[in-house]
């Protein structure tokens, strides 16, 4: 794990210090909310329907015991003790008040965490693969070239004012775990045929108002340029971005109006201009970073604990089977906390639920949490005899949900419930699905599929990646829900398709019944998974069961 | 024909907390939909709101909001207005916890 050098230390306190006065001059009249937004943006404050909110940091989604009880203090302390983590690996406070966001900073400050480039049209939390240094399939933790990034990125003198923010997502594994190809830059790690790894760099990619799949500028960029690589890309679209439209400006934009072979050669051109200004100095922080991130000192011990409590506990194996992942290291397993329970926010977890995680990653896990993409919570290093203890306790705590990849598995961006920009709601939508697929005792039978779902076409719920895509509209002053089909955020990344004409408030859980209903009939075997049986049937099987006969008229009136 | 005037009540969030506000006929911001000015008129409507403008060092934000009449004072027309008024709907939070 990262620690703050004396440096990022001073630099976060000094951020503190000088957004508190700025709130305090906005608390005394001194200055206007136009002068005092971009101020507190900057700082990851925002002013959503009914409170503030603060959005901090997690950087690539990595937090160790003593990072998630801060975060369970402040939820306490300063907000109503609970905290919403994000598809963007941030954790949001729904409830802080003005006064309190100091106080709330220096909390966050003395574990090394902050709220800075939360917002703006800045590089924001470069995200990760949430099983980066422990999944199987990878070929090197990502994290350390992650955390060069973050630096390189923080308070980029060059990269404070442009055209739109701007995100970057990396993963190590040819399993494509962080959505890179739905980022402004992806980074993908490959081997060249020298066995050497690098990146396969991804650019223009995004979801909002026009998703788009990134696309491959570097087949195989060496891990000693990266920096310089991506400074030319960021600095070719500052200086390119569409400043005069923000629907226009972000790089999918500047990619797509510019063809890619001309963003290309003028990313190289740039590329050459600053390459020789990086002298290696980059390097010697990676490798001292590297350092920092050596994996832990794993065990080997036998695992009888685990194969008699998987053999006995029906419960535990329910569990085991769905929330579990393939670790790199025999004996050790990778734990997904579900923070799904149906019927219960997707995202949210008490004070008391973030406590219990810390304490089991301090006594279990290496002293290892992550924060997935998905909205839940990863306990990345455990050795198999320990998990039986494990998931008695997070029984006790209500977390442990055997549901991880399955239809109650949902992302659900606040929505109507919270963000001052949403069209419709997302939140009871997610727990009504999840509450109604439970009582069908369908879940496991239907087995893999992903549900995301947004409130607004800004797509902060990914809904166009989803298999099953959800979008929240505002149709004539009523909540309506266009659905989406056949989306995928993984390495073979697609938008899903519409189905047609939207559904009200009331109609949509019955509409997604009703697809999963025609999959089921569908499938060839239950090993057909939601969305290979849509990629070999199509979409109009789907649009009958819907729409019925007059699927194509409705289709067409939309 | 000039369209007719759909009342209107300025909202706003308040400074400190960020909970949302409502402007009362006494010039004081109260957290109740219903006990909001209902404005029935255009020019009266634009002066509210330049009155609610003035009060930067309380309220960000401000606007005015189609609302209508209701048997306890005034009620919001649209859904966001609605959701503005009672709280999110996952939890008893905001609103719903004063009132309570
Ligand atoms: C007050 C709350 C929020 C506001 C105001 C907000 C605003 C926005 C806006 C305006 C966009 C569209 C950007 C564009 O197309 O250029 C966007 C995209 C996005 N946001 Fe949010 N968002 C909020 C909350 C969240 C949350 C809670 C998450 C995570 C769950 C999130 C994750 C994302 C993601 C993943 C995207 C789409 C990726 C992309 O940038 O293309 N946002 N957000
Ligand atoms: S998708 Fe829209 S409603 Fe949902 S969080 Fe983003 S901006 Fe808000």
């Amino acid at each position: 794990m990262y620690t703050y050098s004396e440096y990022d230390d001073a630099y976060v306190r000094r951020r503190v210090a000088e957004f508190s006065q700025q709130i305090g001059r906005r608390i005394d009249g001194s200055l206007t909310e136009d002068e005092f937004k971009p101020l507190r943006l900057m700082n990851g404050l925002y002013l959503q329907l009914h409170a503030y909110m603060l959005r901090v940091a997690i950087p690539y989604g990595t937090l160790d015991s003593a990072k998630m009880d801060q975060l369970a203090y402040i939820a306490e302390k300063w907000d109503k003790g609970y905290g919403h983590f994000t598809t963007r690996q941030n954790i949001q406070y729904n409830w802080p008040k003005l006064p309190d966001v100091p106080a709330i900073l220096e909390a966050l400050a003395d574990v090394g965490m902050h709220a800075i480039q939360t917002s703006g049209n800045t590089i924001r939390n470069v995200t990760a693969d949430h099983f980066a240094g422990a999944a199987a399939d990878e070929i090197e933790d990502p994290r350390p070239v992650a955390e060069l990034l973050r630096q390189w990125s923080t308070d980029h003198p060059e990269f404070q004012f442009m055209p739109r923010k701007f995100k970057i997502a990396i993963t190590g594994s040819p399993n494509d775990r962080a959505v890179t190809k739905a980022h402004d830059i992806g980074l993908r790690m490959v081997r060249n045929e020298a066995g050497e790894p690098g990146f396969e760099v991804l650019v223009g990619g995004g979801l909002g108002r026009t998703p788009m799949i990134g696309q491959v500028i570097n087949p195989f960029l060496p891990k000693a340029d990266l920096l310089p690589y991506c400074e030319a890309i960021v600095s070719v679209w500052n200086t390119l971005g569409r400043r005069d439209n923000k629907y226009k400006a972000r790089i999918k934009i500047t990619v797509a109006e510019n063809g890619m072979d001309t963003f290309r050669a003028l990313v190289e051109e740039r590329f050459a201009e600053i390459r020789p200004e990086f002298t290696g100095v980059d390097q010697e922080i990676l490798a001292a970073i590297e350092k920092e991130f050596a994996a832990p000192a794993f065990r080997n011990a036998p695992a009888e604990a685990y194969d008699a409590a998987y053999g006995a506990d029906p419960v535990f194996r329910s569990w085991a089977d769905t929330n579990l992942a393939e670790h790199r290291i025999d004996g050790y397993a990778i734990v997904t906390i579900s923070l799904k329970a149906h019927g219960q926010t997707p995202g949210d977890a008490t004070a008391d639920q973030m406590r219990v995680m810390a304490d089991l990653a301090r006594r279990y896990g290496h002293d290892e949490l992550r924060i997935s993409h998905e909205q839940n919570v990863i306990l990345p290093h455990v050795h198999k005899s320990d998990l039986p203890v494990i998931h008695a306790e997070l029984l006790r705590a209500g977390l442990a949900t055997a549901n991880v990849g399955l239809i109650s598995d949902i992302i659900a961006c606040p929505g109507m419930d919270y963000c001052a920009l949403a069209t419709a709601r997302s939140i009871p939508v997610a727990e009504q699905i999840a509450t109604r697929f439970d009582e069908l005792k369908l879940e496991h039978e239907i087995g893999e599929i992903k549900i995301k779902i947004s409130g607004c076409i800004n797509a902060c719920g990914h809904h166009h990646v989803g298999h099953i895509g959800i979008l929240g509209l505002d149709r004539a002053g009523v909540e309506n829900y266009q659905i989406t089909l056949g989306g995928d955020g993984t390495e073979t990344a697609a938008v899903g398709e519409r189905t047609g004409p939207g559904f009200a408030y009331d109609e949509i859980v019955p509409a997604i019944e009703t697809i999963i209903r025609t999959y089921l009939k569908e499938r060839e075997s239950a090993e057909e998974r939601f969305l290979d049986c849509y990629r070999r049937v199509g979409i109009n099987p789907f649009k009958l069961a819907l729409y019925g006969e007059d699927a194509k008229g409705r289709a067409r009136a939309a | 024909m000039a369209r007719a005037f759909t009342p209107k009540v300025v909202t706003a969030n308040d400074l400190i907390e960020g909970d949302v506000i409502y402007l009362t006929e006494q010039d004081q911001w109260t957290r109740q939909h219903t006990e909001a000015e209902l404005i029935e008129d255009e020019a009266h409507a634009q002066l509210r709101l330049l009155f609610a403008n003035g009060q930067q060092a309380k309220v960000v934000g401000a606007y005015l909001a189609d609302a209508k009449a209701g048997p306890d004072g005034p009620e919001p027309v649209h859904f966001r207005e609605a959701f503005r008024a009672k709280g999110p709907s996952n939890y008893a939070h905001g609103k719903q916890e004063t009132r309570a």
